[in-house]
């Protein structure tokens, strides 16, 4: 490789550089797009970190607070596009108390004045407020696209003010957050000659917006690819907006329940034959088996078929599937039952990814539907490439895991969650340590893990032992003692997110960390063994590391409730709300 | 630090330190009163006060809501193993209920006279008197303003550490032998589904009132409609009608494909004039009562208290046999007596 004809000869290297100019070179890594790429050939040398700086025009940003905005704009001058991602994973399922951080607004008050000619900015679990979007429209003028997935602290009217200020806006991507929906005049606000709209993403507010501004929207941005509305789009509306759309390659319809004439059925059925780009089609809430067969001639060209907030049958499921030959990605819930896995193992060949989320994860005694372990290796049987599966069960056998990642060994992701904790092995009533194991043995290709029911420290050990690829490991209830931590800390080189909750893993497991967590991106422990002192010792130890306790009200001062350790070149957070104490 | 007596009007009792594992194993035997004690605490407290009275710190008593995490303890536990320790906290993050252990390992329950519990496996069996007894409780959580998760039911959870389990056959209260705990504790956080999809999956938003997400309650009151021997649920929003004879329309439309028997894309329900009366004859006459579950926790009958009591306390519809609404009330016994 030319970096190495580089170190070893000094003097080649200046042949090389005076005949490689640094436009030549800041060209050719205008190509290089991965960002791990980029940071590799930005070790090179000298001259190729400053090539690679002035030429990089995405910058991804795993957490917040590794890194201060002025240090980023320092480095890379020429950005164009952000992609910052905030507060820890367990903050979806609210165990990140609010006003915890992440605020976007100290960034784009630094990209106002560096990064004038900013286009894009997609943010992950990040708080985000009205007046920051307000101050984002009208600070960037060639503002494109806003992607805003799990965020929080807006509400409906800073989407106003995106809407009405950016004028070259392509993107707008409004995505699960915890938002005040104010109403649905937001949509309104385009401006009448805006045209530019490419992806609109409004699936998850709640609001009602106008039908006609939508209508008459969608109707003058003939570039728009990906739509997909909220619930309150009827079906009517739905094939309104389709014969405008033809050239859709993304949709999330409304509601897909509603009655309809006979002839509006069979509008809404060519409507939908028109559809012949469809690549990904989501949304169908309350979709029955009614209208379900109108959509089968825009399934033909399917890769990734969003079942999850359509409570369908098994029977619904198997007569739509076999409309849907090229699948790839299949997340349903578990109300199409084992029967309906059996039906995805049977019509789904292609698949490579399966999501099965609960439809009541909370209600205990109203179970409808559900998946077992049979379910799980029916689809393994029929779908051999399958490599992401994210399945949550109430039940879970060690064999029938073994006779999964058999048929499958080339999981990437396993995300197994049988929803109880503690839960053991469903026949012999074991610890599912055996499962894990198996599925770390076998599946060599591992990047993402996340374990479930009743666990050992053994399976720990297998992980340590086997997972040598493991980038991210997801662990609640489970373990015996610290060793469990341990060993996974030791074992596993490529580690970069640990996040565990509720688990026997004290200050030992703690420490045995600490040559790992520079290297890890960072590591999340809650309502596990962990005291204060364990925390200050490691602060002590790594001063390159943030290590910040979210205190509780009313709980235990020597106690470390929760723990988030991550590494850091920005130094200690200057924005700490008081119930988080960095060490 | 155990509970103060004064609190103990429903008859909590305090079962001394689980410290032995045989008393772990024995403590599946008692897990049903466990959660019968621990529902009627959190119905009491939920009904004294927003807080928490008698836990052990007393700053837990905030109006922001209670969540329950399961915590290990370190070394004050002397017990060689570690103890899951549940623990009231209160978080900006609220969810959930929490039930008291204090750090020692003694267990506190609350009763709750009389709950049957049934001890079921995984989708755990309840009797309907134990589910409305769990039900209750976040419905008052609720009406406290907490944020309940969308199903409150409760269980105490403290699970002892797999290793004595392993050195045993397995005797956790939470899992193992065929006895799961009737009532599952809500356990902040888990299972990990992101709360978009909470809400999205015909989910009562009166019993999930997610603060962070800032949704108000008051826009839409959907609950859930149930009906005996449909694959599945329903979901209406109250809001939308505005008399008892809106509703019933509705829901008549909503189930006719089950009443008449069919249940296919042949044809649109409820277009039919003819099926809509004959449909009507159904759900007033023997064969169908249309019952609801109120704040408290009690089923009852559709159509007693005016609309507007009603949409207020109603948190969940079932469409019930004529016949098995006959231990619900006197009234709707003879009601469909009448109707024959």
């Amino acid at each position: 490789m030319a970096s190495k004809r580089q170190k070893d000869s000094p003097e080649e290297e200046k042949k090389q550089a005076s005949s490689f100019p640094d436009e030549v070179l800041e060209c050719v890594l205008g190509f290089v797009k991965s960002h791990r790429d980029r940071s590799s050939v930005s070790l090179v040398c000298k001259d190729w970190y400053n090539a690679e700086r002035w030429s990089r025009t995405h910058v991804f940003i795993g957490n917040c607070y590794s890194v201060s905005p002025e240090i980023l704009v320092r480095r890379f001058p020429n950005i164009r596009s952000v992609t910052l991602k905030g507060k820890p994973r367990f903050s979806d399922f609210n165990l990140v108390p609010l006003n915890w951080g992440a605020d976007i607004h100290a960034w784009l008050v630094v990209f106002a004045s560096a990064y004038s000619f900013l286009e894009e900015l997609r943010l992950k679990r990040m708080t985000i407020t009205d007046e920051s979007l307000e101050f984002l429209a009208k600070s960037f003028p060639n503002f494109k696209a806003l992607s805003l997935v799990s965020c929080d602290g807006f509400s409906t009217d800073g989407l106003k003010a995106i809407v009405a200020h950016c004028k070259n806006l392509t993107e707008l991507d409004i995505l699960e957050n915890g938002i005040d929906d104010l109403g649905g005049s937001w949509l309104s606000c385009f401006p009448e000659n805006f045209t530019s709209l490419e992806v609109l993403n409004f699936a998850s507010l709640n609001s009602e917006v106008n039908f006609d501004a939508l209508e008459r929207l969608v109707a003058r941005c003939k570039s728009l690819k990906v739509l997909k509305v909220n619930k309150n789009v009827t079906l009517e509306q739905l094939q309104r907006l389709l014969v405008h759309t033809s050239q859709l390659t993304e949709l999330g319809t409304g509601s897909f329940s509603q009655e309809l004439t006979l002839r509006e059925y069979s509008e809404l059925e060519s409507a939908f034959s028109n559809c012949k780009n469809l690549y990904t089609l989501s949304g169908l809430s309350e979709a029955t088996s009614l209208y379900l067969p109108a959509l089968y001639p825009a399934c033909v060209n399917l890769t990734f078929l969003n079942l999850s907030d359509a409570a369908l049958q098994s029977a619904e499921l198997a007569k739509l599937l076999p409309h849907c030959p090229h699948l790839r990605r299949l997340w349903v819930l578990d109300t199409v039952e084992d029967k309906g896995l059996e039906a995805v193992g049977s019509s789904c060949p292609l698949l490579e990814e399966l999501r099965v989320f609960p439809a009541e994860p909370f209600e205990q005694d109203v179970v409808i539907g559900g998946v077992t372990e049979s379910g799980f290796v029916a689809v393994s049987q029929g779908c051999r490439k399958l490599h992401y599966v994210l399945y949550f069960c109430r039940r879970m056998t060690n064999s029938a895991v073994a006779a999964v990642v058999k048929n499958c060994p080339d999981f990437t992701h396993f995300r197994l969650c049988i929803m109880n904790p503690w839960e053991p092995d469903y026949l012999t009533k074991e610890p599912m340590d055996e499962a894990f194991g198996v599925v770390v043995k076998t599946c060599t290709k591992l990047q993402r893990l996340a374990v479930s029911g009743l666990l050992t420290d053994l399976t720990f050990e297998y992980i340590g032992k086997y997972a040598k690829n493991l980038e991210t490991l997801s662990v609640a209830f489970a373990g015996s003692s610290d060793r469990g931590m341990q060993c996974v800390l030791a074992g596993c080189p490529k580690l970069r997110k640990l996040e565990i909750r509720d688990c026997p893993f004290g200050n030992a497991a703690l420490l045995s960390g600490l040559e790992r967590y520079e290297s890890m991106r960072s590591l999340w422990m809650s309502a596990c063994h962990v005291t204060m002192n364990g925390c200050r010792l490691l602060a002590r130890e790594m001063p390159r590391l943030n290590v910040e306790v979210i205190k509780e009200d009313g709980s235990d001062d020597t106690h470390a409730e929760k723990v988030y350790v991550y590494r850091s070149v920005a130094g200690p957070r200057r924005d700490a709300p008081p119930f988080v104490l960095t060490l | 630090m155990s509970r103060p007596l004064e609190h103990d009007y429903i008859g909590l009792s305090e079962v001394s330190s689980m410290e032995s594992s045989e008393k772990i194993s024995s403590a599946s035997s008692t897990v049903s009163t466990e959660e019968e004690k621990s529902n009627a605490l959190n119905l009491k407290e939920t009904e004294l006060r927003l807080g928490l009275p008698g836990s052990e710190s007393p700053e837990r008593k905030s109006g922001a809501g209670v969540g329950v995490s399961l915590l290990g303890r370190t070394v004050e536990d002397k017990n060689g193993y570690s103890l899951g320790v549940l623990k009231n906290f209160v978080s900006g993050a609220k969810r959930g209920f929490s039930d008291a252990i204090d750090v020692s390992g003694k267990w506190v329950f609350s009763g709750n006279g009389g709950s049957e519990v049934d001890m079921g496996k995984g989708a755990v069996l309840f009797s309907p008197r134990g589910v409305n007894g769990v039900k209750s409780l976040g419905v008052l959580e609720n009406a406290n303003q907490q944020p309940g998760s969308a199903a409150p039911a409760l269980k105490d959870v403290v699970p002892p550490s797999p290793k004595p389990v392993q050195d045993k056959k397995p005797q956790m209260p939470a899992a193992n032998d065929h006895v799961a705990p009737a009532a599952k504790a809500q356990v902040v956080g888990w299972p990990p589904i992101r709360s978009f999809r909470k809400n999205t999956m015909a989910v009562n938003p009166a019993k999930n009132n997610d603060d962070d997400e800032g949704k108000s309650g008051s826009a839409c009151l959907y609950v859930k409609v149930s009906m005996d021997g449909a694959p599945y649920l329903r979901k209406v929003d109250l809001k939308t009608y505005g008399s008892y004879k809106e509703l019933s329309a509705a829901l008549e439309k909503m189930f006719s494909c089950f009443t008449i028997g069919q249940c296919g894309s042949h044809g649109v329900p409820g277009r039919d004039g003819l099926s809509e009366s004959r449909l009507m004859d159904l759900l007033h006459g023997s064969e169908y009562v249309l019952t609801y579950e109120d704040k408290d926790g009690d089923w009852m009958l559709v159509g007693d208290v005016p609309w507007e009591m009603f949409t207020d306390s109603c948190r969940r519809l079932r469409i019930m046999k004529g016949s098995e609404a006959i231990g619900l009330a006197p009234r709707a016994m003879e009601k469909c007596k009448n109707r024959n």
